[in-house]
């Protein structure tokens, strides 16, 4: 296209994720940015610092340690807040767990996503926290594709889908009641292919985890998961050492690895677009265990 | 590679998620494990075969009742473009939804089932999509198998439509004969229809011209939000954010700001912290200016030979979408872009018939999915467009103070 004045698909989703940040610094007293250290949080970071630059990002980095994730990610996680002089809050559900004697799952894959839910809840109430920036992405599932871009909770912090606002235009009504807060979902309209892309195109570091590497794994119901302080192989399971790579960074508990040979990103965006799998069917654990598993998570305040 | 973002209208039998689904299938943007999804949801059919309307129904809720109940999003990717879909279900929350969906859509798939023809709702998505000015209407013919692949019932239906749609004044219109069910001009020219020339709904999606969606000749830009590092380095730095929201601003260029009705000029211009010589629609830019102003959010920055309106008397059409009803004289917030004004409703003068584009006298109250025309009086004047010269200005939304839903889509006429 020759028109000097033409955005393309990456950069008008770009312009519309700046615009959706810039909304709620605007509309918000307390606002936060849920930073993991995975590749979708890492691109909000990236555009949060485009939208008020030159100043900094005006509300801190929150991240809900579940105790399962990966030590690459939390590496990277504290140098990007340093790096980029934010503020950073992390709260453990281990302390959740402690303080409100809650239940650890157990079994081979003790997954504590549905936990996270209290630490978070917690930490909003902790904060005041009247708006959560979240990197939840449409495409990545089907509850998530009826979401709105800003999603009102009540004060259980949970979603209603059939009490949601209709969002007009490029405009969001961020309005709440006391107590109630809004998740906000600046990525909505990217897939994971368009972040890939971005990743590329900005040249954003990445932690090592989403490159192939050697590791140790054992595979079940034809997935690899890693063998961890928090996994470990049964007596029937065979422990394989497998070049892989990670396609998503959730806890090591619940995310799968792919295997794979792509070092560089190039490489690893030629194998997600060869791939006919989709990204949370291939590396999510715990999505499997019913249809609606994410459905009911978000209906009790989850993201 | 650029983004299309369209919506499907269709009445409940139409076929519109078998359409999406088709789409969504054929153009491989379907993966194996969704795949696999699919048909453990489908196993209890008796034909083996899989049922593709069942790859966009969202939540449990909808498919224990069979049901859509919201606009859901859609996307998928072809070597030309990025498409993203606004799914609104054709129940009877139809108006509040399709509108909400096409609000964002610069075109607009219409589905006819081709044993019907045109009927009511045909017409009720056709009004609304010149009610919103929708720049790309195509017309699918859907279902030909089931009346032998006729162009005779075809034509018959072309000339049905262009009749609805000279009475509209739609803008350019695609006829497309197919069949989601089968694939037929989905993505591959169907092979049963040698008597249609035209090109399958894919390859029409990825070949429409976009360029001139965007308006570049009025310049429009409201402050979004007031960038102040106030460190050392940046003391004074005062930088003005906000989206183009169309037209072209250059540095250098004089503008005034409205409603205060101040003149500077453009000191420097940045789009994601680089700065540049000249910003368009729709870039997320900040605007630094020559004069120290007091400048807030929701304040209008404009080109000085190119003034919007400002006032705080609206004539306008609004949506309703809640389920309160409108009460005239009741006080709500407008909300255009990011500025806010109390606003209240004066007058009701008529309503407008979705299916038939008739004026109605209200009678009572105004409800949900109804359209009004209405006068609208803001507690301090408005800067906007018509929605008529320039939709990206002339939108805005009625919020309830009380329970803050977005309670109308409001379309301002002068």
């Amino acid at each position: 296209m020759n028109n000097k004045y033409h955005l393309n698909y990456l950069e008008q989703l770009e312009s519309e994720s700046i615009h959706i940040f810039r909304e709620v610094a605007a509309q918000f007293e307390k606002p936060a940015l849920l930073f993991s250290g995975g590749k979708d949080s890492i691109c909000l970071v990236h555009l949060a610092l485009k939208a008020f630059a030159p100043g900094k990002i005006p509300f801190p980095l929150v991240h809900i340690d579940t105790g399962h994730n990966f030590p690459e990610a939390l590496a990277f996680r504290d140098a990007m807040a340093e790096r980029i002089g934010a503020t950073l809050v992390v709260r453990k559900v281990e302390d959740t767990i402690k303080q409100r004697s809650l239940t650890e799952p157990k079994g081979k894959f003790p997954s504590r996503n549905w936990l996270q839910t209290y630490t978070l809840l917690d930490t909003i109430e902790e904060f005041a926290f009247d708006c959560c920036i979240g990197g939840a992405r449409r495409d990545e599932e089907k509850a998530r594709a009826k979401e709105r871009i800003f999603s009102v909770r009540d004060e259980f912090g949970q979603w209603n889908p059939k009490l949601q606002r209709p969002e007009l235009w490029n405009i969001y009504n961020g309005k709440i009641h006391k107590g109630e807060n809004v998740r906000v979902f600046p990525i909505s309209n990217w897939t994971e292919l368009d972040i890939w892309n971005y990743i590329r195109n900005e040249k954003i570091d990445l932690p090592s985890i989403y490159f192939a590497h050697e590791r140790s794994v054992i595979e079940h119901e034809g997935q690899l998961v890693a063998i961890s302080e928090f996994v470990q192989p049964g007596e029937s399971d065979v422990v394989l050492t497998k070049k892989v790579r990670y396609r998503t960074v959730g806890d090591m508990t619940c995310t799968a690895a792919v295997e794979s040979v792509a070092s560089t990103l190039d490489e690893v965006i030629n194998e997600i677009v060869a791939t006919r799998i989709s990204e949370r069917g291939e590396t999510r654990i715990d999505d499997k265990v019913t249809e609606a598993a994410m459905e009911d998570r978000k209906k009790n305040g989850y993201f | 590679m650029d983004l299309l973002r369209f919506i499907t209208a269709g009445s409940v039998d139409d076929g519109k998620s078998t359409l999406i689904g088709r789409l969504l299938y054929d153009s491989k943007n379907i993966l194996i494990d969704q795949l696999e999804a699919l048909e453990k949801s489908t196993k209890n059919r008796t034909d083996g075969s899989v049922d593709l309307a069942l790859l966009t129904d969202g939540l449990r809720a909808e498919r224990e009742q069979g049901i859509t109940i919201d606009v859901a999003y859609r996307y998928f990717t072809t070597p030309k473009r990025k498409f993203i879909i606004a799914d609104a279900p054709g129940h009877v929350q139809y108006t509040r939804n399709m509108i909400t969906g096409a609000s964002n859509a610069s075109l607009i798939i219409i589905l006819i089932d081709a044993r019907q023809g045109v009927v009511e709702q045909t017409r009720r998505h056709s009004i609304i999509a010149s009610l919103l000015k929708i720049k790309h209407v195509v017309v699918a013919v859907n279902k030909m198998d089931l009346v032998d692949f006729s162009q005779e019932v075809y034509t018959a239906i072309v000339n049905d439509y262009n009749q609805v749609a000279a009475q509209l004044g739609l803008g350019t219109i695609t006829y497309i004969p197919m069949s989601a069910l089968d694939g037929d001009n989905i993505v591959d020219p169907s092979v049963r229809m040698p008597w249609y020339t035209g090109k399958a709904l894919l390859e029409f999606l990825e070949d429409v011209q976009l360029d001139q969606d965007v308006n570049l000749t009025i310049p429009r830009f409201q402050v979004q939000f007031v960038i102040r590092p106030q460190t050392e380095e940046l003391h004074d730095y005062r930088g003005y954010a906000g989206r183009i929201i169309s037209g072209i601003y250059r540095k250098g260029d004089k503008v005034t700001v409205l409603p205060q009705g101040i003149e500077t000029t453009i000191a420097t211009l940045e789009v994601a912290g680089k700065e540049v010589e000249e910003v368009f629609a729709p870039q997320a830019a900040v605007i630094q200016l020559a004069d120290d102003i007091d400048i807030s959010r929701g304040d209008t920055i404009v080109k000085s030979d190119n003034r919007p309106l400002v006032s705080n008397e609206l004539n306008v059409l609004l949506c309703w979408m809640d389920d309160k009803p409108l009460i005239s004289g009741n006080k709500y917030l407008l909300q255009h872009n990011g500025r806010l004004l109390r606003a209240m409703i004066r007058q009701v003068e008529y309503k407008i018939d979705v299916n038939t584009l008739q004026q109605q006298p209200v009678e009572g109250q105004v409800k949900l999915n109804e359209v009004v025309k209405a006068t609208i009086k803001t507690a301090a004047p408005l800067v906007y467009d018509s929605y008529e010269n320039l939709s990206e200005y002339g939108s805005a939304i009625l919020v309830d103070e009380t329970s803050n839903s977005t309670v109308a889509a409001v379309l301002i006429q002068s």
